[in-house]
């Protein structure tokens, strides 16, 4: 029993890698103010990317790198047309979905069955990863998985305890004090959705480059749907953003090893997205709302009053 | 010379038709254009891969037939989408309100076999509409009752949806005699479709969407609660003054849109597949397109019937670019992207004009 | 230039005028305050306070005139401009990030440290509290403070960006009478420092508690400027509200039917959920107008929306001939025949719907508008056509938007759907702003026909002129309650000034 516990907390993390950098990005961009439906398609144009450079160059981190940038490109798009343009956030998330999915699959039809050409070696944490339990549970994982991890306390440092945090934030609650005392709301919220596009691409490098090491069409397979869910779950907090991917990612690996105990994965499957609604449902009222609800001007093109 | 380019928005009043014409028919092209240079530069010929997707689409009786079979889904999904979003109801979750329709009359197919035709085919549609919209009553109560966003809740029920459907074929349905499939087993004839042969249109659905389409124009535009759905949408504050219900706006037009999704569901399973299969098998995102199909349509019902065949004529031109051309069927989807980019990029000059403005550096 | 100001002269402007589409809202005015001192502007609604002090902090460029600051000369062309040269402004409403912290209020849109770049500025909250009692907790989030605490964050704000000037909006409108206390406290010491305060009201009583000078604008122009201790409350009144009244409408005098509408201690609350609407109790009859004067936000709104049906009452009593209709949906208020021209014309109108199915908006669900569940386009076409003729709408056809008319013809669309099937009560909230004189003396005339045909009818309005002309008898709102209602012909200029400035209460006669 122990012995599976362990199995599947070690699996949970690297399932839940991708799933937190596009949670990171997405977070950050909604703390602006901007919900980005794109998640998908920025991370599956990602995983193509990192597959596509990685194969060419035989460098997983040039991979990784041209991920994050070619998913920052497709997040502008979203930008210029929900910030500059204001069209509707939701339908232009979408459309940028779409627009992701097809272009992968256009792309990635050469990378159909191809073997990778090279792999990440584990990354074990000396002296630390030969901890009995510990070790392996914590400290032998590939670099990007700490990437990841680092990652969360710089966000929560950011948001919280910098100049740039308390702008970001202001910006998505209420663009319009914000804009009053000087700050520039469209390039930072261009920067949050550009931001939030750089770490969708890492999710999805991680799931052709690491976690699978192969491309293979449509694999995200609902990961940014995933993500989007996530950003509700962990209500726009990057701490908790950690905990919920671990969590989904768990939930994902599970479900292979409760089937044969008559558990159905199926069924499981459903338990992250009803505890979304649920998330939503308590944070919808006023009082909860101000605490951990979703930002104000979320979903809200900003227009200075013009005089 | 230190200063910036922006660009302003600023509200324009009226439209003249011509003009929102002229940009929907400006913005096509450019996305056509855009994409024609997007595969260039992924190396695929683009005039070539425009043909083969007209003449797969259009261009043959069997094309014809097959994009009429994908705009049957589109279509009563595109036309229950436009109630919702005159209301300013943001549904987006057909897909799944979609394949609940496919699982109650799955439901009903599977429990009462032996029922005759004449009784059991509305009865699937009955229940599939009655599934549907009872599914997408959970967002609207949430909506309406304690203002909680609906985009993201009935996004969220796709995926529960979906994972009811896997868990269903790969469960207690699970089919028999299908070899392992995720499939239930096939309908019993009397839960068949009938087909205008030897096409593969199942024409009850057909008829059902094209009326589906007239009501809902009727509805809008000619009744008491369609009045209330535009203005409710036009102006929140303006529908209480005059007395309207709120709640039960919301309400009618999410059951609406939802019933309209969960008999396009019943279609797929009873006219096209014959039994119940894994999420994708049975849509592969219709509830989706069918969003682009609403857009392109400017929410007017009826103009969904034709963009549905547009929509419905692009999936089949995809099949045929993946035979011909050897590319993956999600290529279309870069059709769909762009076309949506580009249509809602192009609605931003009908409602405001745009200046370029050179500002200096003070 | 600089020798026209003094060196104790903080602030100089001169000849300002501002020029808004159809109104002249600054009118030359000429305005200056001295280091040290509290220098009160006041006036009623529309006078043109916030528009002066608005151009002083950036807001508006003024179309003619010259600011001088400290006895420089300066032009502001933004908000950020008058913060450079040591202006700070508060709001009405206030301009705070709700689930921010105080402190990152007070820091936010600053250059600093970037890492905890609260820390510099907690020393400074700390300061601030001490030599103003500015007491606030730094880490408390906006929306758990009170109304009070947070107008002190914004004064924490302005001090903070170097403020020596603070322009302080209504800054008592909504306070607790404990926290007006607090506030004049502050103000003082502020002044003791040396900084130059201010201060917009409407309210007499808060001239003299606080200020050393008062001004006294009325409609865009400056009528007096006093030392606060040579005057007293019964001539600034007159200066502030004494116009001659300069025509006066034909009115017949009115014959006055049964009571329709009784309100019995009537409570409701504002959008933030405090009281709005304070025991409120008075009745109207048949064939009569009863205005209801009082400079805005003091729950004239709330008590409409609250009559309407469009806001729930917390406490109290509505009848309508004799029947209880308290807590009624609008749709039941409609069907009993009370109309209603919303003060916001956005309200009463949807913009892109045709202009008869503008007119239709309140009654498209009876007959013969609809049938069964269909709308009969012909009847409301009929409808249409005969209201456009009948009150002289102009506009294109009756399929144009309503977006497309003037705003006069699109009042004329509300007024001729709320008034044309002679409503047993007719609500009427600042028909006429906005509007130029030819559909002002429509509007009016309309308003009298409806009353002489046995219409009870509710007039609110800033525009203390309208509500003397057309009503017959005048209540006067101030803070959620009626300090007193007159008869028309008894009231003057002096009292009802003085108690829309909250300086005097009558008692309310119970019946008509």
């Amino acid at each position: 029993m122990w012995d599976f516990i362990l199995l599947v907390l070690r699996a949970a993390i690297p399932a839940g890698t991708p799933l937190l950098f596009g949670t990171l990005g997405e977070v950050t961009a909604e703390r602006s103010g901007v919900l980005n439906l794109g998640v998908e398609g920025m991370m599956i144009v990602g995983a193509v990317t990192a597959f596509g450079v990685t194969q060419s160059t035989g460098n997983i981190w040039l991979g990784v790198a041209a991920a994050a940038l070619v998913g920052g490109i497709l997040a502008l798009v979203h930008a210029f047309a929900s910030i500059t343009l204001r069209v509707n956030q939701v339908v232009s998330g979408l459309a940028l979905t779409m627009l992701g999915l097809g272009l992968s699959g256009l792309v990635g039809k050469r990378y159909i069955g191809m073997p990778p050409r090279t792999r990440f070696a584990p990354l074990a944490v000396p002296g630390l990863s030969d901890l009995p339990i510990i070790g392996p549970l914590f400290f032998r994982y590939d670099p990007l998985v700490y990437l990841a991890i680092a990652l969360v306390p710089v966000l929560w440092f950011i948001l919280y305890k910098t100049r740039w945090g308390i702008t970001l934030r202001s910006v998505g609650e209420s663009p319009a004090t914000a804009d009053a005392l000087g700050v520039n709301v469209f390039r930072v919220r261009y920067l949050a959705v550009f931001f939030g596009g750089l770490m969708a691409g890492v999710g999805g490098a991680y799931l052709s480059v690491v976690y699978t090491t192969a491309w293979i069409e449509g694999m995200t397979a609902g990961a940014g749907w995933i993500v989007i869910a996530l950003t509700i779950f962990a209500m726009w907090d990057p701490v908790r953003a950690l905990l919920g991917a671990y969590l989904f990612g768990g939930v994902r690996v599970l479900q292979y090893r409760l089937q044969p105990l008559g558990i159905s994965p199926n069924l499981l499957n459903m338990l992250p997205f009803i505890f979304t609604i649920l998330v939503l449902l308590v944070s919808a009222g006023e009082a909860m709302r101000k605490r951990i609800g979703a930002p104000e001007a979320l979903m809200q093109p900003y227009m200075r009053e013009e005089r | 010379m230190k200063g910036w380019l922006s660009l302003r928005l600023e509200k324009r009043l009226a439209v003249p038709r011509w003009l929102e014409y002229l940009t929907l028919a400006l913005s096509l092209l450019l996305a056509l254009a855009v994409i024609a240079v997007l595969f260039r530069a992924l190396g695929v010929n683009p005039i070539v891969a425009y043909q083969r997707i007209f003449r797969g689409a259009f261009g043959s009786l069997y094309g014809l037939s097959e994009t009429i079979v994908k705009a049957i889904p589109l279509m009563l999904v595109g036309v229950g989408l436009t109630i919702a979003f005159r209301a300013r109801v943001y549904n987006i979750g057909a897909e799944g309100q979609l394949l609940v329709g496919a699982i109650c009359a799955t439901g009903l197919a599977l429990a009462c076999p032996n029922w005759p035709a004449w009784l059991l085919l509305p009865g699937m549609f009955v229940v599939g509409f009655v599934g549907g919209a009872l599914w997408a009553m959970i967002p609207a109560l949430l909506k309406a009752r304690f203002r909680v966003d609906e985009v993201l809740s009935s996004l969220m029920m796709v995926y529960i949806a979906s994972e009811l459907v896997n868990y269903l074929v790969y469960g207690p349905w699970k089919g028999a005699k299908e070899m392992g499939f995720p499939y239930t087993d096939k309908f019993s004839p009397s839960a068949q479709l009938p087909r205008l042969l030897p096409t593969r249109i199942h024409y009850p659905t057909l008829i059902l969407a094209v009326v589906s389409a007239v009501l809902a124009y009727l509805l809008i535009q000619r009744t008491k609660w369609g009045f209330e759905i535009r203005v409710t949408g036009e102006n929140p504050e303006a529908a209480r003054y005059a007395g309207m219900n709120y709640f039960t706006t919301v309400l009618l037009v999410m059951l609406l849109s939802g019933g309209l999704a969960g008999l396009a569901g019943v279609g797929e399973v009873a006219g096209i597949h014959y039994r119940l299969r894994y999420p994708q098998g049975v849509s592969p995102g219709y509830g989706f397109t069918a969003i682009i199909v609403a857009w392109l349509a400017r929410l007017n019902p009826l103009a969904v019937i034709l963009t549905a065949l547009l929509l419905g004529g692009l999936l089949v031109g995809g099949d045929a670019i993946q035979v011909a051309l050897g590319l993956p069927v999600a290529t279309m989807y870069i059709f769909n992207g762009v076309i949506l980019l580009f249509v809602l990029g192009g609605e931003v000059f009908t409602r405001y004009q745009i200046r370029l403005e050179w500002r200096r550096k003070t | 230039m600089s020798d026209q100001t003094g060196s104790d002269v903080a602030v100089a402007m001169h000849g300002i005028v501002k020029r808004f589409p159809g109104v002249l809202a600054n009118d030359h005015v000429s305005f200056e305050a001295r280091f040290g001192e509290v220098h009160a502007l006041l006036g009623e609604n529309g006078a043109g306070k916030t528009t002066l002090m608005n151009i002083l902090y950036g807001i508006y460029r003024p179309d003619e005139g010259e600011i001088y600051i400290k006895g420089r000369r300066v032009t502001i062309r933004s908000p950020r401009d008058a913060i450079r040269l040591g202006i700070g402004m508060v709001h009405q409403q206030y301009r705070l990030v709700s689930t921010h912290t105080v402190v990152e209020n007070v820091i936010l849109g600053l250059p600093g440290n970037f890492f905890f770049p609260d820390r510099a500025a907690r020393r400074k909250l700390e300061e601030f509290s001490e030599k103003y009692g500015l007491h606030v907790d730094p880490e408390a989030r906006i929306w758990q403070l009170s109304s009070g605490e947070q107008q002190r964050v914004e004064i924490i704000k302005a001090l903070y960006r170097g403020a020596e000037i603070l322009i302080l909006d209504e800054p008592t409108s909504m306070l607790t009478p404990g926290e007006i206390d607090e506030l004049l406290g502050v103000i003082r010491r502020m002044a003791a420092e040396g900084h130059t305060v201010i201060f917009i009201t409407h309210k007499l009583d808060e001239v003299f508690d606080i200020s050393d000078r008062v001004t006294v604008l009325r409609q865009g122009k400056v009528v007096a400027t006093l030392e606060t201790a040579r005057t007293d409350k019964p001539s600034l009144a007159r200066l502030m509200v004494g116009r001659e009244v300069l025509f006066r409408l034909e009115k017949r005098p009115a014959s006055v039917g049964q009571t329709v509408l009784r309100v019995e201690g009537l409570h409701a609350l504002n959008d933030r959920g405090l009281p709005a609407v304070r025991n409120v109790s008075f009745a109207i009859a048949a064939g009569e107008i009863l205005g209801i004067a009082g400079v805005a936000g003091n729950g004239q709104r709330e008590l409409v929306e609250a009559l309407v049906g469009l806001r729930p009452s917390t406490q109290g009593r509505v009848f309508i001939k004799e029947q209880e209709v308290t807590h009624q949906p609008p749709r039941t208020l409609i069907e009993r025949g009370v109309c209603y021209i919303p003060g916001e014309r956005l309200i009463g109108l949807v913009p892109s719907l045709s202009v008869a199915e503008n007119l239709i908006l309140r009654n498209y669900c009876q007959a013969p508008f609809t049938q069964g569940a269909f709308l009969n386009y012909g009847a409301i076409n009929e409808y249409a056509d005969h209201l456009v003729a009948q009150y002289s709408v102009a506009t294109p056809s009756l399929k144009t938007p309503v977006k497309l008319l003037s705003g006069g013809n699109i009042q004329r669309v509300i007024l001729a759907r709320e008034t044309c099937r002679a409503p047993t009560l007719l609500v009427a909230a600042h028909p006429t702003s906005g509007l130029d004189v030819g559909a002002t003396e429509y509007i009016r005339q309309l308003l009298l026909a409806q009353r002489d045909q046995g219409t009870a009818v509710l007039l609110v309005s800033e525009d203390l002129e309208e509500v003397l002309q057309l009503s017959d008898r005048i209540a006067v709102m101030f803070e959620g309650q009626i300090m007193g209602i007159l008869p028309a012909d008894q009231a003057d200029l002096e009292t009802i000034g003085l108690m829309m400035a909250g300086a005097k209460k009558m008692s309310v006669p119970e019946v008509v």
